[in-house]
């Protein structure tokens, strides 16, 4: 019964998803619109909850035991509980019965602390201070694809050092047919083998929804029992 | 000055819809080169006087009206405009929408679907009748076993990722099942998992999942609860925290399962300058040059989906696999044929016979 339950809800909500695709109609429609938009946004918000207690559970543990580095989760768990209260109480932008903009008398400086702003000055510096990073990796890694060890790498090397050449416009305008020819690395070879991807993707999707469906592939459940 | 009018001008149910829609085409106006465009104008049964609903430029001899009532009659005109000058077209007939049934622009969609549901399951029953399957070697799941060995020699632990997206996305099932197979890998030699997670469905279901993988091995008591955490919902909160993960605990072994977006070369490159075995997998196109150049084996595309038929070797699931390879046949031959055919046509090969 453990099983059935989840394997049964599966393959009705499965068949259900899939009629929207090929029935227009209004009554359809609606009823897959009510279930995408209001159903799952209250199985989302249940998460949230389960997602909060992993959290508070793991760093926890790892004060309770005194792991490596535990000092730090203290600084999660306060993070956590600080933003949340500013989050339910103060409102999105300063609006809630917390307050959280205080202006400083004889000044017009304002000091504003609620979860827009915190948001916007610490989530997002931090967030594209991580993504900067992708440069530095990404020369790393170049520096490692494009060595010249047996052919494919070499081909690899080939077409990548063309591609980039024909981008630079001094390069371009001395000779012009090498943008066309990366034209062509891109719009031809490039994106075949895009499109070859593409249709395994496509199909590898078909036949992991269809196992789904039909409770074939059960490793979601934990098991295949 | 005097415009010509459009001529023919005909309504029908736009097809295929939910209703409230009705189409309109013309025949262009004689002056079509010299106007602005054209009003579209509609009146509804009951009405008495013409109501203008859209324009639309000129050279254009369609519009789809799509605020009409299902069931109400209406009748349209359609009229050149030139700065002040109009000039009307005779009024169309009397259409009605109405929400359809069926979508017949997807038979084809649904023809496909079809012989590939009957391939998949007429493979199944072959397997379960004992039908042998052969599945070719795919790098990356064969170094599974090694790498766990790897992390057990070296008394290190393995970190596996199943993705940054949600439940609903078939690379987080399939990066799920995986993780499966290598919990019952590291239950039976007794190897720390570390399975960080940001999603909390994701998080909930991958507890589940290592947990079920424990006692299914009868290790039931070897399963930690802490091993399988929710960290943040950030993307690049998540790719630090990974990060972090790998340079303190410094795993032998890394795992990305599931689908990725710009954080997969953070983490990658992260766990190359670490030493670990790295073994990426994912459908999402954008990464995958990232993952072939950091990590050691890279699951490409539907590889990921064919990792659990491949590591559990089950009959049911291979069976599965084999139909979808016969679908991509089909698709292959479908593609050679109609490029023949056009190649064919367009070329003046034909007239020589």
């Amino acid at each position: 019964m453990k099983r059935r339950i989840p394997l049964l809800i599966v393959f009705v909500f499965g068949v259900l998803g899939a009629i929207p695709f090929l029935i227009p109609h209004r009554i359809i429609q609606d009823a897959d619109n009510e279930f995408r938009s209001s159903v799952l946004r209250i199985i989302v918000a249940f998460s949230l909850v389960l997602g909060v207690g992993s959290i508070i559970r793991h760093h926890y543990e790892k004060i309770r035991r005194k792991r490596e580095n535990w000092q730090y989760s203290y600084v999660t768990l306060i993070s956590l509980v600080i933003s949340a209260i500013i989050g339910l109480f103060g409102g999105i932008e300063a609006n809630g019965i917390l307050p959280t903009r205080f202006v400083f008398p004889f000044t017009n400086y304002t000091f504003r602390f609620d979860i827009q702003t915190l948001y916007t000055n610490i989530m997002v510096p931090l967030g594209a201070t991580m993504f900067s990073l992708l440069a530095f990796f990404m020369t790393s890694a170049a520096y490692r694809a494009f060595r010249a060890r047996n052919i494919e790498a070499t081909i690899l090397l080939f077409s990548a050092f063309v591609v980039m050449l024909a981008a630079v416009p001094l390069v371009s305008s001395i000779f012009p047919k090498l943008s066309f020819f990366s034209e062509w690395i891109l719009t031809v070879p490039n994106t075949a083998a895009k499109r070859g991807l593409g249709f395994g993707i496509a199909l590898g999707s078909m036949a992991t929804s269809l196992k789904i469906i039909l409770g074939i592939e059960r490793g979601w459940l934990g098991g295949t029992g | 000055m005097a415009i010509s009018p459009p001529t023919y001008v005909r309504a029908w149910d736009n097809p295929n819809d939910a209703g409230g829609a009705i189409r309109i085409s013309w025949h262009l106006s004689a002056d079509d080169s010299i106007i602005d465009g054209y009003e579209i104008l509609r009146l509804a049964e009951g009405e008495k006087e013409y109501q203008p609903i859209g324009f639309i430029g000129k050279g254009r001899n369609c519009y789809t009206d799509d605020e009409t009532k299902d069931g109400l009659r209406y009748q349209y005109r359609v009229s050149a405009v030139k700065d002040t000058i109009r000039s009307y077209s005779e009024p169309s007939n009397f259409a009605q929408s109405s929400a359809q049934w069926f979508n017949t622009d997807r038979i084809n969609v649904l023809i496909f679907t079809a012989i590939f549901i009957f391939l998949i399951l007429w493979f199944i029953t072959q397997a379960k009748r004992g039908t042998r399957l052969f599945v070719r070697r795919i790098a990356g799941l064969a170094a599974v076993e090694e790498a766990v060995g790897r992390a057990t020699e070296m008394g290190k632990p393995i970190l596996y990722v199943p993705g940054l997206s949600t439940v609903d996305d078939v690379a987080t099932i399939a990066g799920l099942n995986i993780l499966g197979e290598v919990a019952k890998k590291t239950a039976q030699y007794d190897t720390k998992l570390i399975v960080p997670n940001r999603d909390p469905i994701v998080y909930t279901v991958a507890r589940e999942v290592v947990k079920e993988a424990y006692t299914q091995v009868g290790r039931p008591d070897a399963f930690n609860p802490d091993s399988v955490y929710f960290v943040t919902d950030s993307q690049f909160a998540f790719a630090a925290a990974v990060d972090g993960i790998m340079t303190r605990e410094n795993p032998a072994t890394n795992f990305f399962m599931g689908y990725f977006w710009a954080e997969s070369l953070i983490m990658a490159e992260t766990g190359a300058s670490t030493g670990a075995i790295q073994i990426a997998g994912t459908d999402a196109v954008m990464q995958l040059p990232f993952f072939i150049t950091a990590c050691d084996y890279t699951l490409i595309g539907e590889e990921l989906y064919a990792a659990s038929a491949y590591l559990s070797r089950e009959p049911l699931l291979l069976g599965a696999l084999k139909g979808q390879d016969f679908g991509k046949a089909i698709i292959i031959g479908v593609l050679l044929l109609t490029t023949l055919l056009a190649l064919l046509l367009n070329l003046p090969v034909l007239n020589l016979f």
